[in-house]
């Protein structure tokens, strides 16, 4: 197989990761303000955020390698993509920001005030992301105005086109049903019931769009093997459903793993072997081909992740493995910080 | 301005913020990681109340600095992807594999120290810490190691066809001779600024009248760390040496341009503690000078040559011309020499302060002593910032000296900009990040002294995870 494919897969691979993997964290946060009401709603939410505390950072390293394997591997596919998406990467830069901070200060002060702004960070910071990564992507995938310099010659608004934003709301609705099974699975007692009964609506909502996303792309621009793992992603997403209809958590949470990321592997798919097709003119899209680094850097990074990929998947399932342990209300400490003796 | 100052400005403000939090980091981790294992060691619960205290501060601290590095990360693409398109293929590898060598290992291991102490043995979660520690090694390796790249391009070829570096020896540009000095002088540097951080902290709550019986303990920490910081200083001066020898032989106007010096001298070049001189620094009004240092500086001997600023610049002049078929153009091959004259001798006196302040701390805490004079409330509070802003100020020096270029010979700055990218967009993120940013100090600042003033956790027996019950609350918990 050339290298460049496999830099391609890889890369895929990767973003397959980020989005399985940050994209239940994502559900998360958008569910704080849905699952951590009522009158224990301040422990409810503390309840959600430690099932995600030891690992929602490593989570988003996925992303962050996802970008400096596309800058090593394929130079140009990185400078069109993240000059061109200028604005959406900013605010997704400023969500990502504070949404990070909003999990490590949170509990860092007892006064509400502070907990509630943090709460609102980690919500948008949450939602935004998982809105305009499904966007973006999706208008990578159908195309892009792009000129013969190779540089995106479109704004803001011409990512904001119909089959975009459904992009975008399916990838809203996958991580909200795929964090919900996640809290259901990590957690029990109350949170973990109403979690279930979350993920089945929400699941309806995203089975009905990723059916749209994943038809209208592969009639565009589909091939044989994407409408196969667009077949996979629905079948998953159902199975998970019921899955998690008969309170089966662990598959579950296999069956919207799975389909998001036979989604993700869906548009990888069309998109091959493009990285960045040109709507302006097919002469002028960026190619696995036309985009790549030399042979040389792509058999040194070829060597580099075939070595250390194992190694972090190894500590990386480790970690889950650690605290496998369910959450409940009752493990949660009065007081999340030794404030003792001073004032917010 | 037009959108390539503004971009500048942008990444100006984003990286020198971004590395108020990056030497805390790989200082504070291996402080931690030591006061773990000598609590395993010795057993002695101080050690292990410094080493939660310590934690807790790393840990408020290892947030932003892993938030403001994602923005590090994107704005290559997003502001420089002329600069990104042409060199990639170099300067790509290096940022993958240190997402994937140390990202991913201080993260995950993070997460593990701070959520797992009633889960891993003992040790294990000790272990975790000098995990995150060699991550916070392994990063700057590789980033430097892009770095270098730019300040002294090896290992690569230009093809005219692509118009692209492109890499032909990636060992060689793992083992570049500015990045074998810049990652010593860098690590050092940063070990300093945890040392000091260490010490400021110990001090403050060794001079409280209420102290008591955690004299002890705090007068550990604040030894510790002054101990610290000046092995580290030594590190510091004896990197910086080196480093100023390579960066003459590779980048002969930066060191010019430290001095500020416009004409060649055959030996004896002097080094000015401080000039008076115009605005634009062409114009010397008054200074005071040590014969001879410049030359021992640049070359290891007090009568060696240094060139001047002036002959350098006809030389490139000469080498670089005006070439319209490559992406280097004309422009002026001087940085700005007040910023680089006066950021050298900042980086060089705030470090040299630091150390002085850490044996005069190290002086008066001699045996059991506690320094009750008011002074050394002021040298709580200057201490961790001398060798921060020294950090600073020594990128701040690099990264001028090295303009017009930033691939030093091969790429200037101007010509790597984002072309596609309108100055009202770069306006909208400068702005965004920039008030973002100075919310995000305040409340990292305050949280930093809150969790300061509260000081170490009482001892507690840790819990062993073997005999744990299971509807226990947790140990750590957001």
């Amino acid at each position: 197989m050339e290298l460049t494919t496999v830099w391609f897969i890889l890369i895929a691979v990767l973003w397959t990761g980020y989005f399985v993997l940050e994209g239940f964290d994502f559900g998360v946060g958008m569910l704080m303000p849905v699952l951590g009401r009522g009158a224990d709603g301040e422990v409810r939410k503390r309840v959600m955020l430690n099932t995600i505390g030891p690992v929602w950072d490593g989570n988003e390293v996925w992303l962050l390698t996802a970008g400096g394997a596309t800058f090593a591997a394929f130079p140009e596919w990185y400078a069109t993509m993240f000059s061109g998406l200028y604005l959406p990467l900013l605010i997704i830069l400023v969500a990502l920001i504070v949404r990070a901070l909003g999990f490590d200060y949170r509990g860092k002060s007892d006064d509400p005030t502070w907990r509630k702004r943090w709460d609102y960070a980690i919500f948008f910071g949450s939602a935004i992301p998982a809105l305009l990564w499904g966007v973006a992507l999706t208008n990578v995938v159908m195309g892009l105005p792009i000129n013969a310099q190779l540089e995106y010659t479109g704004n803001l608004f011409t990512l904001l086109n119909p089959i975009g934003l459904i992009g975008g709301l399916t990838t809203v609705a996958l991580f909200l049903t795929h964090g919900a099974i996640f809290i259901a699975l990590k957690t029990e007692g109350d949170i973990r019931r109403e979690a279930r009964a979350v993920a089945l609506k929400s699941g309806a909502v995203a089975a009905l769009l990723a059916v749209v996303l994943l038809v209208s792309i592969n009639v565009s621009t589909g091939s044989f093997a994407s409408w196969i793992t667009a077949i996979v992603a629905a079948v998953a997403l159902l199975a998970g459903l019921f899955a998690i209809s008969r309170g089966r958590e662990g598959w579950a949470f296999t069956g919207t793993f799975v389909s998001i990321g036979a989604a993700v592997a869906t548009l990888f798919l069309a998109l091959f072997p493009d990285v960045m097709p040109s709507s302006t003119n097919a002469a002028f899209s960026l190619t696995t081909t036309n985009a790549s680094s030399t042979q040389l850097t792509l058999t040194i990074m070829t060597w580099v992740a075939a070595i250390f990929t194992p190694i972090v998947l190894l500590y990386t399932s480790w970690t889950y493995w650690t605290f496998r342990r369910r959450i409940g209300t009752q493990h949660i400490p009065a007081v999340s910080v030794s404030t003792a003796g001073t004032k917010p | 301005m037009n959108a390539v100052d503004i971009a500048r400005w942008q990444f100006a403000i984003v990286t020198v913020y971004h590395y108020f939090f990056v030497p805390l980091t790989i200082g504070l981790s291996l402080v931690v990681a030591g006061f773990e294992t000598a609590w395993l060691r010795h057993r002695n619960p101080e050690m292990l109340r410094l080493t939660k205290f310590f934690g807790k501060l790393f840990t408020i601290n290892f947030a932003l600095g892993l938030v403001t590095g994602i923005v590090q990360e994107f704005q290559f693409g997003m502001n420089w992807s002329d600069y990104s398109r042409f060199v990639g293929d170099i300067f790509g590898a290096p940022l993958a594999i240190e997402a994937l060598l140390a990202f991913f290992l201080e993260s995950t291991f993070l997460g593990l120290w701070i959520f797992g102490w009633d889960k891993l043995s003992p040790r294990l979660h000790a272990g975790c810490m000098w995990l995150v520690s060699i991550g916070t090694l392994l990063s700057a390796y590789f980033i430097l190691a892009a770095n270098s790249w730019m300040q002294n391009p090896v290992g690569f070829k230009y093809n005219p066809t692509t118009g692209r570096a492109e890499l032909t020896d990636f060992v060689a540009v793992l083992t570049n001779k500015v990045q074998l000095v810049t990652f010593p002088h860098t690590i050092t540097s940063a070990w300093m600024v945890g040392g000091a951080f260490v010490m400021a902290v110990g001090l403050w709550h060794l001079r409280k009248p209420d102290v008591g019986k955690n004299a002890s303990m705090y007068r550990k920490a604040t030894r510790i760390g002054a101990w610290f910081t000046l092995v580290s200083a030594l590190g510091v001066v004896a990197t910086g040496d080196f480093q100023g020898k390579v960066m003459t032989e590779v980048q002969p106007m930066k060191m010019a341009a430290a001095e500020a010096l416009y004409d060649s001298e055959a030996s004896n070049a002097p080094f000015s503690l401080f000039t008076v001189g115009s605005l634009d620094g062409t114009q010397e009004k008054f200074s005071v000078k040590v014969p001879g240092l410049l030359s021992f500086l640049a070359t290891g001997r007090f009568d060696g040559p240094v060139e001047g600023i002036n002959e350098i610049k006809a030389a490139y002049e000469k080498q670089y011309g005006a070439d319209a078929t490559s992406r280097v153009f004309s422009e002026s091959y001087t940085p700005t020499i007040p910023l680089t004259y006066w950021s050298f001798r900042i980086m060089i006196g705030l470090g040299m302060l630091g150390a002085l302040i850490a044996i005069a701390v190290l002086w008066t805490t001699r045996r059991d002593r506690i320094p009750q004079h008011r002074r050394w409330l002021w040298v709580v509070v200057a201490m961790p910032l001398l060798p921060l802003f020294a950090n600073s100020f020594g990128w701040i020096f690099t990264e001028a000296g090295r303009q017009p270029w930033s691939v030093f010979g091969v790429m200037t700055t101007t010509s790597g900009v984002s072309p596609n990218v309108s100055a009202g967009e770069v306006w909208t993120s400068l702005l965004t990040l920039t008030l973002l940013y100075a919310a995000l100090a305040v409340i990292e600042i305050k949280l930093l002294l809150r969790f300061i003033a509260v000081g170490a956790p009482e001892f507690e027996e840790p819990v062993d995870p073997a005999d744990q019950d299971e509807s226990a609350p947790l140990v750590f918990a957001y």
